[in-house]
C-alpha cells in the first residue's frame, strides 16, 4: 500500500519537499539543543516546561479526537462515517507521533529514556502516560492499517480486528484523562490543582481533533482530491459544537469557582492569563484572541445555514482550532507555572531554534499524515471507491 | 530478475561501502595500550593492589562501579567489603582517583583504544586539577 | 519488607500464576507484612501520630531549624552559609535568572511564605532574611512524580537525587511546592570555569540535563560529619534527628516557635523557622 505514497503530481511532491524542508531546520536545531542543552530554549527554573510539553497536551486531544468517529461508526454502525472513520484513525496516529517526539524533544537527557522502562515508577503518572501513549498508537496503526488493507481485498475487516477497535475507545479517554493527570495531581500549583482537568481536557479534545479533522477534508474536497460527501461533514461539526461548548462550559466553571471563593493562589493562575498579575500580560492578547474565537466558532456552527455554507464552516472549524490551542498549547502550561512558588512572575519566551524544533515536530506530524492519506486515497482510487 | 545488472552493481557497492572500515584498518591494528600505575600514591604502597584483584578489575570494574555507585548514594551504605574483608569507603573521586591520580594514563588510554566514551566524567572530576 | 524486589516479584508472579487473589499472594510472603508495609506507609498519619508522635517507626529523620532572628542579627552570615554549600557542591553561579541553579539562598519573608502573609507583621520580621532551601519532605511530592526514582527518600528522611539516573523530564519541579529544584539548562563547567572559582575536590559537579538540590549533605552524614551549613553556623542552623526527642533539634522547637513553608499542602517539610 506504501507504495501508492510514493507516486503523485507535482503539488504532491511540493508539499512533501516543503514538509521535509521544515523537517530539516527543526532537526539542525535539535542537533544544536543536544549539544548545548535545552538552555538554547526560553525556559527557565520557574518556567520548567514551555512550547513543547504545550504542544504534546494540545495533541494528546488532537489524537483522543479521532474516538469521537469511532464510536458512531462501530459502536452505533453510523454508515456516513464508513468513509472517513480511517482518516480519524490515521490523525490519531499523526498526532501520537507528535506527541512522544515532543516528550523526546523536552527531555534533558534523551539517551536515559529507557531509564522508564528499566526502573518503572507506577507511582508516577508519567510511566502511565508512556504506556496509554504507546498502546493508544499501537491500537491505532492496527485498526487502520487492516481496516484499510481489507478495503484494498476488498473484504470486510478481519474478525480479530474488531476487539482492537472497541478497546480503542476507552483507551482514548485513557490518554488525555491520564495527560490531565500529569497536572491535576500536583500541590501547589493552582490552575492545575483541579478535578475538572480531566473532562475538560476531554471536552477541548473532542472539539479540537474533530475539528482538525474537519479542516484537512474540506481542504481535500476543495483541491477535488476526496469528497466526504454533506452528512459526515455536517455531523462532524456539529460533534465539534457540543464538544466545545462543554469546553467553553467547564472553563467558565474554573472561573467560578477562583473568583467566587476570592482565594488568591487560586485567582492568580488566571489573573495572569486574562487580565495580567504584577504588571505582567504577555498573555492577556492570546487568551482574549482564543475566548474570542471560541465562542464565534460555536455561535457559527450552532446556526444551520451557517454550517451548512462550506466557507463559513471552515472558518468556524479554524476559529476552534485556534482557540483550542491557545488554550492548551500557550496558556495553560505557561500559566500553571506563574506565578512561581515565590509569588513571583517570570515571564517566558520562546527562543527561535526552540520555535522552529517545536515547527519541524508539526511537519513531522504532517508529513506521516499526507503519507497515511495517500495509501488511503490510493486504495481507494485503485478499487474505485471513489 | 529485472533489472538483474543494476541490482548486482548496487549490491556490489553497498557491501564495499559497508565494509569500508575493514579495508581501510586493515594491517593497521593498534597496539593495546599499557595504563601506567606510576603515581605518587601507588608508588608508595608496599603492597600494590586495587580493592579487588587486578584480574577482576580488569574485566569487571564497570559493574562493580555502577554497583557500588546505587549501593553508595541510593542505599547510603558507603563502605565496601573486598574479597580480602577490607573495608573500603566508596568513593569515585575521593578514593580511587586517590591512588589512580593520572586519569588520562590510567582511565582514558584503555577507554579511547575500545571506543568507549563512559559518563562517569561529565560529573566527577580528577582531584588533583582544582580547575576543570 | 525485608525482601529484595526480585524475590517479591517471582513470588507474586508464581502466586498470580495459581490464581490467588491479592491479599493472599501477600500473606504468602510473610505473615503480617503487608499490615507492616501499610503501617509504614500511613506512618506519621492521624492516628499513629496521636498515639506516639509524628515519626514513629522511624529511627533517624533529620531536620535543620533555622533561627531567623540570630540570622537576621548577623545579616552576613546567610551569604556565608550560602557561599559555603554552593562550594562544598560545586553549585555554578550563572549569574542570570533563567539558567540559575542554587541550593540555598535568600527570601524576605512575604516571599518565603506567600500562602500565609500577613500584612500586618511585626515590622522586624518583615525585613529579616529567610534561607530557603529544600524542605526533605516526608511526603514530597517531588519523589511521588519520578518517573525514573532518580529522586528518592532515603530511609533517614534525606530526598536524595540520583544524577546517574535523571532523564530531565522536570516533572519533580513543577511538583515541587517550594522551588527548591534547579535544572541544568546548560553545562554547569561552563559557569564554573567562567567564574574560574576553585573546585571541592571532594564533590563531583553535574552534567546538563538533569535537575539538583539540597541534598542535605548525605556525602557528609553519611561520613558523620554534619551538614556544611550546620558546621558553618552552629547556632544559626540547628540540625538533629527529629526522632529523637533529647536532639538539639527538638530541644530548641520545645522552647521557641516556629513555621513551616506551606503545611496546608500535606508534605511535611522538616526544615523549620525560629521566630
Amino acid at each position: 500500500m506504501l507504495e501508492n505514497a510514493l507516486q503523485g503530481s507535482n503539488r504532491y511532491w511540493g508539499w512533501i519537499f516543503f514538509l521535509l524542508t521544515l523537517i530539516g531546520i527543526g532537526f539542525i536545531c535539535y542537533l544544536y539543543q543536544l549539544r548545548h542543552g535545552l538552555g538554547i530554549t526560553g525556559m527557565s527554573r520557574d518556567v520548567s516546561w514551555g512550547v513543547y510539553i504545550a504542544q504534546f497536551t494540545y495533541l494528546v486531544g488532537v489524537a483522543a479526537g479521532a474516538v469521537m468517529l469511532v464510536i458512531p461508526k462501530y459502536l452505533h454502525h453510523y454508515n456516513p462515517y464508513a468513509k472517513v472513520v480511517i482518516f480519524g484513525e490515521f490523525l490519531a496516529i499523526a498526532a501520537v507521533i507528535m506527541c512522544l517526539l515532543f516528550i523526546i524533544i523536552d527531555i534533558g537527557q534523551p539517551m536515559r529514556m529507557m531509564n522508564m522502562i528499566l526502573h518503572p515508577t507506577p507511582n508516577s503518572i508519567l510511566f502511565w502516560d508512556m504506556i496509554v501513549l504507546n498502546g493508544y498508537l499501537a491500537i491505532n496503526i492496527i485498526c487502520g492499517w487492516n481496516s484499510l488493507l481489507a478495503e484494498k481485498k476488498g473484504v470486510p475487516t478481519p474478525g480479530w480486528v474488531k476487539p482492537f477497535i472497541f478497546l480503542s475507545i476507552p483507551w482514548a479517554f485513557s490518554i488525555h484523562t491520564v495527560t490531565a493527570f500529569l497536572y491535576a495531581g500536583l500541590p501547589s500549583r493552582h490552575l492545575w490543582l483541579t478535578a475538572i482537568m480531566a473532562p475538560r481536557f476531554l471536552a477541548s479534545a473532542f472539539a479540537a481533533g474533530p475539528a482538525l479533522l474537519l479542516l484537512v477534508l474540506l481542504l481535500m474536497r476543495k483541491l477535488k482530491i476526496f469528497d466526504p460527501g454533506p452528512r459526515p461533514i455536517q455531523t462532524i461539526a456539529i460533534t465539534v459544537c457540543y464538544a466545545m461548548i462543554a469546553n467553553v462550559f467547564f472553563m467558565l466553571l474554573e472561573f467560578f469557582t477562583s473568583y467566587y471563593s476570592n482565594i488568591p493562589a487560586h485567582m492568580h493562575g488566571l489573573d495572569y492569563l486574562f487580565f495580567g498579575l504584577q504588571g505582567y500580560g504577555q498573555l492577556v492578547p492570546w487568551m482574549w484572541t482564543a475566548a474570542v474565537c471560541g465562542a464565534g466558532g460555536i455561535l457559527l456552527l450552532l446556526i444551520p445555514p451557517a454550517r451548512r455554507n462550506y466557507l463559513i464552516l471552515t472558518f468556524a472549524c479554524a476559529a476552534i482550532v485556534l482557540s483550542t490551542w491557545i488554550d492548551k498549547g500557550v496558556g495553560l502550561v505557561i500559566g500553571g507555572f506563574v506565578p512561581n512558588p515565590f509569588d513571583r512572575v517570570t515571564p517566558y519566551h520562546p527562543t527561535l531554534p526552540e520555535i522552529a524544533i517545536a515547527v519541524g515536530v508539526w511537519a513531522v506530524g504532517a508529513f506521516i499524515l499526507t503519507v497515511l492519506y495517500k495509501m488511503a486515497l490510493g486504495v481507494r482510487t485503485e478499487r474505485r471507491l471513489i | 530478475m529485472y533489472d538483474a545488472g543494476k541490482v548486482i552493481i548496487g549490491l556490489v557497492i553497498f557491501f564495499c561501502f559497508f565494509t569500508f572500515a575493514f579495508w581501510y584498518n586493515m594491517g593497521k591494528a593498534a597496539p593495546a595500550p599499557k595504563p601506567k600505575l606510576d603515581t605518587p600514591v601507588i608508588k608508595k604502597m608496599v603492597k600494590k593492589q586495587c580493592i579487588e584483584g587486578t584480574h577482576f578489575m580488569r574485566t569487571t570494574h564497570m559493574q562493580l562501579l555502577n554497583h557500588l555507585r546505587d549501593q553508595a548514594l541510593r542505599q547510603g551504605n558507603r563502605w565496601y567489603t573486598n574479597k580480602r574483608g577490607e573495608k573500603v569507603w566508596i568513593s569515585l573521586q575521593n578514593t580511587c582517583l586517590k591512588c589512580h591520580s593520572n586519569k588520562k594514563e590510567f582511565c582514558d588510554k584503555c577507554h579511547n583504544y575500545v571506543g568507549v566514551d563512559p559518563y562517569c566524567w561529565d560529573c566527577h572530576f580528577d582531584p588533583n586539577r582544582s580547575k576543570l | 519488607m525485608s525482601m529484595d524486589r526480585r524475590k517479591f516479584l517471582k513470588i507474586a508472579g508464581l502466586s498470580a500464576l495459581v490464581g490467588l487473589g491479592g491479599s493472599e499472594a501477600f500473606e504468602l510472603l510473610q505473615p503480617g507484612a503487608l499490615e507492616a508495609s501499610e503501617g509504614h506507609e500511613v506512618e506519621g498519619g492521624a492516628k499513629k501520630a496521636h498515639e506516639e508522635g509524628p515519626y514513629a517507626g522511624d529511627k533517624i529523620r533529620w531536620g535543620i531549624a533555622i533561627d531567623i532572628i540570630k540570622l537576621g542579627e548577623n545579616p552576613a552570615m546567610a551569604k556565608k552559609i550560602i557561599t559555603t554549600c554552593h562550594y562544598e557542591h560545586n553549585v555554578p553561579n550563572w549569574g542570570n535568572p533563567k539558567d540559575e541553579v542554587k541550593w540555598i539562598w535568600e527570601d524576605d519573608y512575604e516571599h518565603s511564605f506567600p500562602d500565609s502573609y500577613n500584612d500586618l507583621m511585626a515590622e522586624k520580621v518583615e525585613g529579616m532574611p529567610f534561607l530557603l532551601l529544600c524542605n526533605h519532605c516526608d511526603r514530597p511530592p517531588c519523589v511521588r512524580v519520578c518517573p525514573t526514582k532518580a529522586t528518592f527518600r532515603r530511609p533517614d528522611g534525606v530526598v536524595a537525587m540520583d544524577y546517574h539516573r535523571c532523564i530531565g523530564c522536570r516533572f519533580c519541579m513543577a511538583a515541587c511546592p517550594y522551588g527548591s529544584r534547579s535544572f541544568n539548562w546548560l553545562d554547569p563547567r561552563i559557569a564554573l570555569k567562567r567564574e574560574g572559582r576553585k573546585l571541592n575536590p571532594r564533590f563531583p559537579t553535574r552534567m546538563r540535563g538533569v535537575v539538583e538540590k539540597c541534598n542535605l549533605c548525605v556525602e557528609r552524614l553519611d561520613a558523620g560529619k554534619l551538614p556544611a551549613c550546620v558546621e558553618v553556623a552552629p547556632d544559626i542552623m540547628i540540625f538533629g534527628n527529629l526522632v529523637d526527642a533529647d536532639s538539639p533539634v527538638r530541644k530548641v522547637l520545645r522552647e521557641r516557635v516556629s513555621m513551616r513553608r506551606k503545611i496546608q499542602l500535606g508534605s511535611k517539610p522538616s526544615v523549620f523557622y525560629l521566630v
